[in-house]
């Protein structure tokens, strides 16, 4: 009898949900908190990204012309030099074998911790495991903001609501 | 005489006069050797009388009138005032010069200088009171320490009264210096130790701390900021704002406060944790306890309570998370306990002691309970970053599994790991990739998904994040070694391997 334990997300992490970021239908995102504040930033299962058929081509976390998260450096305790991101700061594009392009937002205020640099490499790791090692980045919110950073998001309860009205509605 | 000699007469006199009490007359005359001050205040008093009549005497006639107290001293034999031991008499001298008027066998005039540090709190009745403190609170102790703290206010008057010194012997051409005079809290040690060492039957030490008495007596400057002002002042300006001499206070100065305390002591030993609901110290989040108890709480208020303590502090070898258990020998630990009342154990005793914990909890037990010294509590640490510890774990996989697809972990030695700051410390700790390494690993198959997995690592391996693989960040993990997803279910500290402290055969 093999009964099955919480996985590690589901141990330590509270999962919140921001669905059609930026108004782009679908293109929803999971943050999953911490106990002890760090956010994770991944894609929500609806994300077109992880529809069957998708083929990612390419990853790309420099944003514009002089931004590159992968220039992101942390030091001390304190994560000193860290970029402090709004919830509209694009974390990174993804672009597919079809053409079409995808941007990942950070969703929450907050200082990027490190990005997920596994994921330029093999980008399939993001679509197989989106909610651990497919994660796009990892955001450390102001101590003094850390309570209020969810209140724009979704619960898992509510994100299940509007997925079943996108449903109905396409059905 | 006692311990002025000749040369010191005009001074001493200059001293009386201004209204110093007879050990401040020794201190300024810069008398060195201990045993004088320790005379009983009366009898000193007497004898500077008795030294500085002779001196008047031979001085000359021309004083007379000028100063009738002393007139009536040399009308009386020097032997019989003594005799009488009536300081009043000879007190009653010294008070007409200032506006109290003293009558027979009240007690002696407050120093100017001293404020009656060197007279009141140096007699019997204050060491007694002193005592009775110590002894109230039922401390053990073989030695004491004493402390002294007296009030700013007295930097104030020790210099002027150096300001009159130096311009005496200015007069008989002569420079002081500052180094001759004998300091207050000085004579203070010399006259109150052997008084405290008699009444507490124990010896001073000044290096073993053991019983530690202050007096603190109230004022509004800091000492620092007084002594560093007296520094800076010009002489005139003193003279104008403090009278030189100062003046006599009605009242001696008491002491406010009189504070004992013990030296720490330290017990150490080895702690077994069976439960997977207890943290090693109290777990408070946003001020709310979430967990009832800790190892370090078990562990220290039943030594809190036998060793009457104020307070403790719990240190150990590392530590582990609240929901892993530590088995085997155990954890060294090692509990300071802040100002205990009782201090002698035998080894019986501790061994009872350590019942005690033992019977008091079923989530931890102690083992090797000894005192040991601060000094050896640093072993403890230095084991920390170098040792090994041996766990075992508890591993779920995601995918189906049979014993050979497992048997192949046997026989790594000395696994690499990249260590990322795991998610659940990256708040509090830099962010940063540790090589760490894993010795040996070896695997129990137990069904499908599980399997045991035993350790040995260096120190400071994240075990949990080696297994479950933390979001990808440590590189290789157990699921990245199997080829599916991993999680560790539990977790045991099989062994911390630090040798301290010593085991002991119980
Ligand atoms: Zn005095």
């Amino acid at each position: 009898a093999v009964t099955m334990a919480p996985s590690v997300t589901e141990r330590y992490f509270t999962r919140w949900y921001k669905p059609d970021v930026k108004g782009n239908p679908c293109e929803d995102h999971c943050i999953l908190q911490h106990s002890n504040r760090i956010c994770v930033i991944t894609l929500a299962e609806a994300h077109p990204l992880l529809q069957n058929g998708k083929t990612i081509k390419s990853i790309n976390y420099q944003i514009s012309a002089n931004c590159s998260r992968l220039q992101n450096k942390v030091s001390g305790k304190s994560k000193r030099g860290a970029q402090f991101l709004t919830e509209l700061a694009p974390l990174c594009r993804i672009s597919c074998s079809d053409g079409d392009e995808y941007t990942i937002y950070s969703c929450i205020r907050g200082r990027l911790m490190e990005v997920n640099e596994s994921i330029l490499d093999n980008p399939s790791i993001l679509q197989d495991k989106p909610s651990t090692e497919g994660y796009i980045a990892v955001v450390l919110p102001k101590f003094e903001e850390s309570k209020g950073i969810t209140q724009g998001l979704l619960t898992q309860k509510e994100y299940q609501e509007v997925l079943l009205k996108r449903f109905n509605s396409t059905a | 005489m006692f311990a002025l000699t000749e040369k010191d007469r005009p001074l001493a006199q200059m001293l009386l006069d201004f209204g110093a009490c007879p050990r401040c007359i020794l201190r300024f005359c810069g008398a060195g050797l201990q045993t004088p001050y320790r005379c009983p205040h009366k009898e000193l008093l007497s004898e500077v009388h008795t030294f500085l009549k002779n001196n008047k005497e031979e001085e000359g006639r021309c004083c007379e009138t000028a100063d009738p107290p002393y007139k009536r001293i040399r009308l009386q034999d020097p032997e019989v005032a003594e005799g009488l031991n009536q300081n009043g008499s000879l007190q009653s001298s010294l008070m007409e010069s200032s506006e109290n008027v003293a009558c027979e066998n009240s007690p002696p005039n407050v120093c100017s200088v001293c404020l009656g540090i060197l007279q009141e709190s140096c007699e019997r009745d204050f060491v007694k009171k002193v005592c009775q403190k110590v002894n109230s609170a039922e401390y053990q102790f073989t030695s004491f320490v004493f402390s002294v703290s007296f009030p700013p206010q007295l930097s104030v008057r020790e210099h002027a009264a150096w300001l009159l010194v130096k311009q005496e012997m200015g007069k008989q051409g002569l420079s002081p210096a500052k180094e001759d005079i004998v300091q207050l809290k000085e004579a203070y040690k010399w006259i109150i130790h052997p008084l405290l060492s008699e009444e507490l039957s124990v010896p001073a030490d000044g290096k073993v701390v053991d019983a530690n008495f202050n007096f603190i007596l109230q004022s509004v400057f800091t000492r620092m900021a007084v002594i560093k002002a007296l520094e800076k002042i010009k002489e005139e300006d003193f003279r104008k704002h403090f009278p030189c001499p100062p003046t006599s206070p009605k009242t001696p100065c008491a002491a406010l406060e009189i504070q004992c305390t013990n030296g720490a002591i330290f017990v150490a030993g080895r702690y077994n944790k069976y439960s997977r609901d207890l943290p090693q110290t109290p777990w408070i989040i946003d001020g709310e306890r979430k967990l009832e108890s800790s190892v370090e709480e078990l562990i220290s208020e039943p030594l809190v309570t036998v060793f009457k303590v104020d307070s403790f502090n719990f240190s150990s070898s590392g530590r582990e998370d609240v929901d892993v258990r530590t088995l085997g020998n155990g954890r060294p630990f090692a509990v300071e306990l802040v100002n205990p009342r009782r201090v002698h154990f035998a080894t019986e005793e501790m061994k009872e002691l350590q019942q005690t914990i033992n019977n008091s909890t079923d989530k931890i037990k102690v083992r090797d309970l000894q005192l040991v010294t601060r000094e050896a509590i640093g072993r403890m640490k230095e084991g920390e970053e170098e040792k090994t510890k041996t766990y075992s774990a508890l591993v779920w996989t995601e995918k189906a599994i049979q014993k050979g697809d497992i048997s192949f972990l046997d026989e790594m030695k000395e696994l690499k790991l990249d260590q990322k700051t795991p998610l659940r410390v990256l708040h509090r700790r830099p962010l940063a990739v540790r090589p760490r390494v894993i010795h040996t690993m070896q695997s129990a198959y137990i069904d499908e998904h599980h399997f045991r997995l035993h350790l040995k690592t260096q120190a400071g391996t994240y075990i949990k994040e080696f297994v479950h693989g933390d979001f990808g960040r440590t590189k290789p993990n157990m699921g990245s070694l199997l080829g599916t997803t991993a999680d560790i279910l539990e977790l045991d500290v099989e062994s911390v391997d630090v040798d301290w402290p010593p085991a002991l055969d119980n």
